[in-house]
């Protein structure tokens, strides 16, 4: 149409028309391409408006307002309708490509190895913490251990029947099996690390001491010639088998949960007097709840306060152990120890992260 | 473990009513006799008596013949008669075997019983009949192996299970005949405890727990006070008695005479002693036996006809020898005890290992009248010795190794001798011999506040007087003793274990009950948390399982295959190990010297699992050849600085290690791509990261000891001392050892780590806000020259100039290798990232950088910039 006949910015009707084609063009532009196009048929150079207001310039002075303001008012429209043409369409495309580029978010993201720690080694570290958190120290000792720590300072006589019954594994003297006893054995228990412990610390006192030890048993569902406790001993000038229980009960509600509590039966240990072998109360318990051996512990006896120079007039004290194995099958629901002994990778990666 | 028969344990206390296994194993647990196991009943429900009234053989297709009896089991259980309704009542049984006729007795087990299998009972149609229960052969009743027949009860029958004629009659309840209806309460019993592996001992404990009154079947009479004279003569003569205690402190035999040797025990006895795990053998030995489990003094029988006087009690001399009951020549040791008799000389023949076990010589056999019957107290540490020795667990040993009561011996004699004498005739002679004189029992002075300060129960005086009274204790008056109250405590002679103040203790909170004691929570003083070790362990050992490691852990025992299979030369030290005297399995004597043994097998089970991508390690001790014999003086005092030193020091060095191996794709594939394989940087890395939780900085060189690739290994140095190694596995080992090619391993002493761990903290250096210049270097270098030290002559070099030390990082980004460098040769190129704490860094000093870097490169390692 400007081919035919200029608009001329008097031409109200014209300019009105100019505009509403330029507003229908934005509308009609389906992308930002066509509105590009759009804009530059109605609002380049070349566009009608823009003649018009071109034109203005050529019109007597007193006419000059009125045209003015009229294409001005047209121009505005015009701009403000492809602007709003224009951020329309540029969120549609923005939208567009996010749309394009989701991916399917399940597919696996495991591009590195997952890795674990062994269960018994986490039990053993929640464990020291729970002592830790009451003061008690962590205290440490070999595996390979002298007889004389294992059963002597423990007031284990050489011909005392629970010295024969502790299935000890026996280390050859270092010059050859005919130059005698070597004096040294696998620890059966982590109990030489009491006597360890007095010798070597200041009274009073408290200290838990989770290892490894050793019995010469065939490895079965429930038993391994190797595997782990945790020894508690405390020597102060006070303490009684009443806080022994109350330790094991608060350990007990520490491992199991607050509805868990402990019960004592009379036992006997070589190195205590009174002994108690100590059953745990099991709400989980297969075939409803009940009480299950759990450990067994005691008040240590004069004679291994003897043994590392205590005197046992003045200091007194308890002591206990239980197998962690045992606490981590009930926790878990472990049937099977060839699992726990084996190294087999499954076993520690799945029972990652459920300390 | 000593089993218990209810109705035997009811004879010496009163059950109280309604008391099965369970219920006495609860009553007995309180006061420390653990259950072992309960040992139900035989046989549950209706098993009877029956006689069998017709009998007819009936062909079958397949060849046997079955027989369809009528059998009458009792106006009880009878039924209308299946063959003819007017006949007799009876039930209608078919049955296979054919060794019974009309009018036997035999065992029916009814519709409703449970034989021991489990095996059920019910009506069922079989060969057209209504077979209405079994007739039981002695395999099936669990009585016996023979299963040629069913069990007719007939006179040889009721001579062997010792029944009574007269109450085998139709209807009879077989069960409590031949006692299979009676439960067994096995229970443990703890070392201290001697005494309760008898009924006598057991019963006093329930009475304990209890309250039910206890009857002593060991009370002496008048005449076991009386002197004993006129008996066979006896000499103790031990000239070498062990810690100053005599082998044997009483002996007491009795003389038996004219009893008929073809006479069996009574059938409740053999009962009793089959439910008490002991076969039934003679009327002599059985009673010998019964009356030890019953009051638990181990006795003897002798063919008094071949003794030659005086039995003499000696400790063996070098050299002799003995052919045990059980068939085995025993070379004796001189501290074994023996008893001899005197047929060629005093003391010339052994007789037995004394309290252990008999010779066969003098046993009494089928044609034994006369006996002489043994009772002695024999040293618990002699006859644990002994019998440690020689391996023979025997009943006897048992008991006497921990502790008879040595005022028994009298009773359990004349007990012996008057159940011979009632069931198998003759007479219990004047001709009684007891020698010896045991210990008197110790006497315990007790402060009576002692039990209250060690067990927190507030007990009364009266609460402990009471209970070592009921104990069996003499208790002298109450008096003061060094401003406390005591009171002096003869303890009974039955309990050896009693000896100190705390044993004494023990009984009054056991017998008072552990469940008085209450729940006080003690406070401890504050504590020192972890000590660095321990808490550096635990940074290592999650370190490598958030690198995507799995710990795991193996038994320490190891053999020459683990030490072959790591191609270890003959010389190494790692073959210098530790060696156990009684290993779990003969192949693997030794305990490790290195983590790998162990853990190399952890990887070939997972491989072979089919786990072919792992990464696995272990932080575990070794154990070092520097052990040495270790002293083992008697507990119970200090043993002094110097000995306990040599204790110590006899304990061979055992540091904490940490290994691994990795094998197939260190990272696995996926949609994302194939993944990448394991190598030899995967072990390194992993040693890297194990110095880095520790915090102690290390270097690498190349190193090839086995089991390592000779070109693919690193030596791991704090300093100048190696502390591990990691690489590539030689490639024989992962084929011996069926992992994959090119798997990896490390190990590393992680105790030298933490010892290498500064004594004081790192200083921190304060973070630069000035910009950073960045700079490249392609440096061409020989083969030869290791990227380690192209590496540390670029650090010298960069930081070595007068602009100072602005080396913020280096990073060797890329090595290449092309024609154009020429053979033998390579380049390296770094990255260096430079900046000043104090300002920005002008284009010269920064050229001033580089050119000291490549300079120093040049005249360390003969590099020329790649241009």
């Amino acid at each position: 149409m400007s081919e035919t006949a200029p608009l001329s910015p008097l031409d109200a009707e014209g300019v009105d028309t100019a505009v509403e084609a330029a507003l229908a063009a934005f509308d009609a532009a389906e992308d930002l391409d066509a509105l590009k196009q759009a804009r530059i048929a109605h609002v380049g150079d070349r566009s009608p408006l823009a003649l018009a207001n071109r034109a203005i310039g050529g019109l007597e002075a007193t006419r000059k307002a009125e045209a003015g303001k009229r294409i001005g008012a047209a121009r505005g429209r015009v701009n403000q309708a492809f602007a709003a043409r224009q951020s329309a369409l540029e969120a549609d495309r923005d939208a567009r490509v996010l749309r394009e580029e989701a991916v399917d978010v399940t597919l696996p993201t495991d591009r590195r190895p997952a890795g674990a720690r062994h269960p018994i080694s986490w039990v053993q570290e929640r464990i020291a913490d729970f002592f830790v958190g009451m003061g008690w120290e962590i205290a440490e000792g070999p595996e390979l251990e002298a007889e004389w720590f294992n059963f002597d300072a423990l007031n284990f006589g050489v011909d005392h029947p629970a010295r024969q019954m502790q299935d000890t594994f026996f280390v050859e003297h270092p010059e050859g099996p005919d130059a005698g006893p070597s004096g040294l054995v696998l620890r059966t228990h982590t109990s030489p690390v009491q006597a360890r412990s007095l010798l070597e610390r200041d009274l009073p006192v408290y200290i838990a001491c989770p290892g490894r030890t050793f019995r010469t048993d065939e490895l079965d569902a429930s038993h391994s010639p190797v595997f782990h406790q945790v020894e508690g001993l405390a020597i102060d000038t006070h303490l009684t088998m009443a806080h022994l229980k109350g330790t094991l009960d608060h350990f007990a509600r520490a491992m199991f949960g607050p509805e868990a509590r402990t019960r004592l039966r009379p036992s006997f240990f070589p190195f205590t007097e009174p002994s108690a072998e100590m059953d745990l109360w099991f709400p989980q318990k297969k075939g409803g709840p009940g009480w299950i051996e759990w450990g067994g512990c005691g008040m240590v006896n004069p004679n291994v306060l003897r043994s590392v120079g205590v005197d046992p007039d003045v200091y007194q004290g308890f002591a206990f152990g239980m197998g962690i194995e045992r606490t981590l099958m009930l926790r878990h629901g472990i049937g099977d120890m060839y699992d726990i002994v084996e190294g087999d990778v499954r076993f520690s990666l799945q029972l990652e992260g459920t300390i | 473990m000593p089993r218990i028969p209810l109705p035997w344990l009811a004879e010496h206390v009163a059950l109280r009513g309604g008391t099965d296994a369970e219920t006495l194993a609860a009553d007995l647990v309180r006061v420390g006799l653990e259950e072992e196991a309960i040992h139900p009943a035989a046989v549950s429900g209706p098993l009877v008596v029956g006689r069998v009234l017709t009998e007819v053989g009936e062909p079958q297709k397949n060849g046997k013949t079955i027989h369809w009896c009528t059998v009458d089991v009792g106006p009880e259980h009878n039924a209308v008669n299946p063959v003819d309704p007017e006949g007799p009542p009876s039930r209608g049984i078919v049955c296979g075997a054919h060794n019974f006729a009309a009018g036997d007795l035999v065992v029916v087990a009814l519709p409703g019983s449970t034989l021991p299998g489990p095996f059920p009972i019910a009506a069922r149609k079989t060969y057209g009949h209504v077979s209405d229960g079994m007739i039981c052969s002695v395999r099936e009743l669990g009585i016996g192996d023979e299963h040629d027949g069913i069990l007719v009860l007939d006179d040889a029958a009721v001579r062997r299970y010792g029944l009574e004629s007269a109450a085998l009659v139709p209807g009879a309840d077989a069960r409590s005949l031949l006692g299979l209806a009676d439960e067994v309460l096995e229970i443990n019993v703890t070392p201290d405890r001697g005494y309760c592996f008898s009924m006598r001992g057991v019963a006093r404990e329930y009475s304990h727990s209890t309250g039910a009154p206890f009857r002593d079947p060991a009370l002496a009479t008048a005449g076991d006070l009386t002197p004993a004279s006129g008996g066979f003569p006896v000499e103790l003569a031990d000239d070498a008695p062990i810690h100053g205690t005599p082998g044997c402190d009483r002996f007491v035999a009795q003389v038996v005479r004219g009893v008929d040797p073809t006479r069996p025990s009574p059938g409740w006895m053999q009962r009793r002693l089959t439910q008490a795990g002991m076969r039934p053998i003679s009327l002599a030995v059985d009673v010998t036996n019964y009356v030890m489990l019953d009051l638990g003094q181990p006795l003897h029988a002798y063919d008094l006809t071949s003794l030659a006087a005086p039995i003499v009690v000696r400790r063996a001399a070098a050299g002799e020898q003995l052919t045990t009951l059980d068939d085995v020549t025993r070379r004796l040791d001189p501290e074994d005890l023996l008893i001899t008799d005197s047929p060629d000389g005093t003391g010339s023949r052994i007789l037995g290992l004394a309290g252990v076990m008999g010779g066969a010589e003098t046993e009494v056999s089928a044609a034994t009248t006369d006996l002489l019957i043994e009772g002695a107290h024999f040293d618990p540490i002699t006859v644990a010795r002994t019998s440690r020795r020689h391996k023979l667990p025997s009943e006897a040993a048992k008991r006497f190794e921990r502790g008879v009561d040595p005022q028994l011996q009298r009773v359990a004699v004349r007990r012996c001798a008057e159940l011979i004498t009632t069931y198998g005739g003759g007479e219990v002679t004047g001709e009684l011999t007891d020698v010896g004189s045991p210990a008197e029992p110790v006497t315990i002075t007790l402060p009576l506040d002692l039990p209250a300060r060690v067990v927190g129960v507030p007990y009364t005086a009266e609460e402990v007087l009471g209970t070592l009274h009921d104990l069996g204790c003499e208790l002298g008056p109450v008096r003061a003793h060094d401003g406390r109250e005591v009171v002096d405590v003869t303890v009974p002679s039955w309990r050896p274990d009693l000896q100190v103040p705390v044993d004494l203790v023990e009984e009054v909170a056991r017998l008072q009950g552990y469940d008085r004691i209450d729940s006080v929570l003690p406070a401890a003083p504050a504590g020192r948390g972890l000590t660095q070790g321990q808490r550096l362990r635990r940074r290592v050992a999650d370190a490598l399982a958030d690198a995507g490691w799995v710990e795991t852990l193996s038994y320490p025992f190891v053999g020459d295959a683990e030490l072959d299979a790591l191609g270890l030369p003959a010389d190494d030290e790692r073959r210098r190990a530790a060696r156990l005297v009684n290993p779990l399995a003969e192949n693997q004597p030794l305990m490790r010297t290195s983590l790998l043994l162990t853990v190399l097998s952890t990887a070939r089970r997972n491989v072979s699992r089919g786990t072919g991508d792992v990464a696995l390690y272990e932080i575990g001790l070794v154990t070092k050849s520097d052990g040495a014999a270790a002293p083992a003086p008697t507990g119970g005092t200090h043993p002094g600085d110097e000995v306990l030193a040599r204790i110590e020091g006899a304990v061979p060095s055992q540091p904490r290690h940490v290994a691994g191996v990795v094998a197939g794709r260190r990272e696995p594939a996926g949609w994302w791509g194939p993944g990448r394989p394991a190598d030899h940087t995967d072990a390194i890395e992993a040693a890297r990261t194990v110095a880095r939780a520790v915090g102690v900085d290390v270097t690498v060189r190349a190193d090839g000891p086995m089991p390592w690739h000779p070109g693919r290994c690193a030596a791991i140095l704090v300093g100048d001392t190696v502390v591990g190694h990691a690489g590539e596995l030689h490639p024989t080992v992962a084929a011996t050892l069926d992992l994959p090619a090119r798997a990896a391993a490390f190990e590393v002493d992680l105790d030298a780590l933490v010892a290498a761990v500064p004594a004081s903290p790192r200083q921190a250096v304060p973070i630069s806000t000035y910009p950073l210049a960045k700079e490249d270097l392609a440096l061409v270098v020989a083969e030869s020259v290791t990227a380690a030290d192209l590496t540390a002559a670029v650090r010298a070099g960069a930081t070595g100039t007068a602009v100072g030390d602005v080396l913020e990082d280096l990073r060797l980004f890329d090595v290449y290798r092309g024609a154009q460098l020429g053979e033998g040769r390579k380049s390296l190129a770094f990255a260096l990232r430079l900046r000043a704490g104090d300002r920005t860094l002008t284009n010269e000093e920064i050229v001033a950088v580089r050119e000291g870097a490549i300079a120093e490169a040049a005249r360390r390692c003969n590099a020329i910039l790649r241009s």
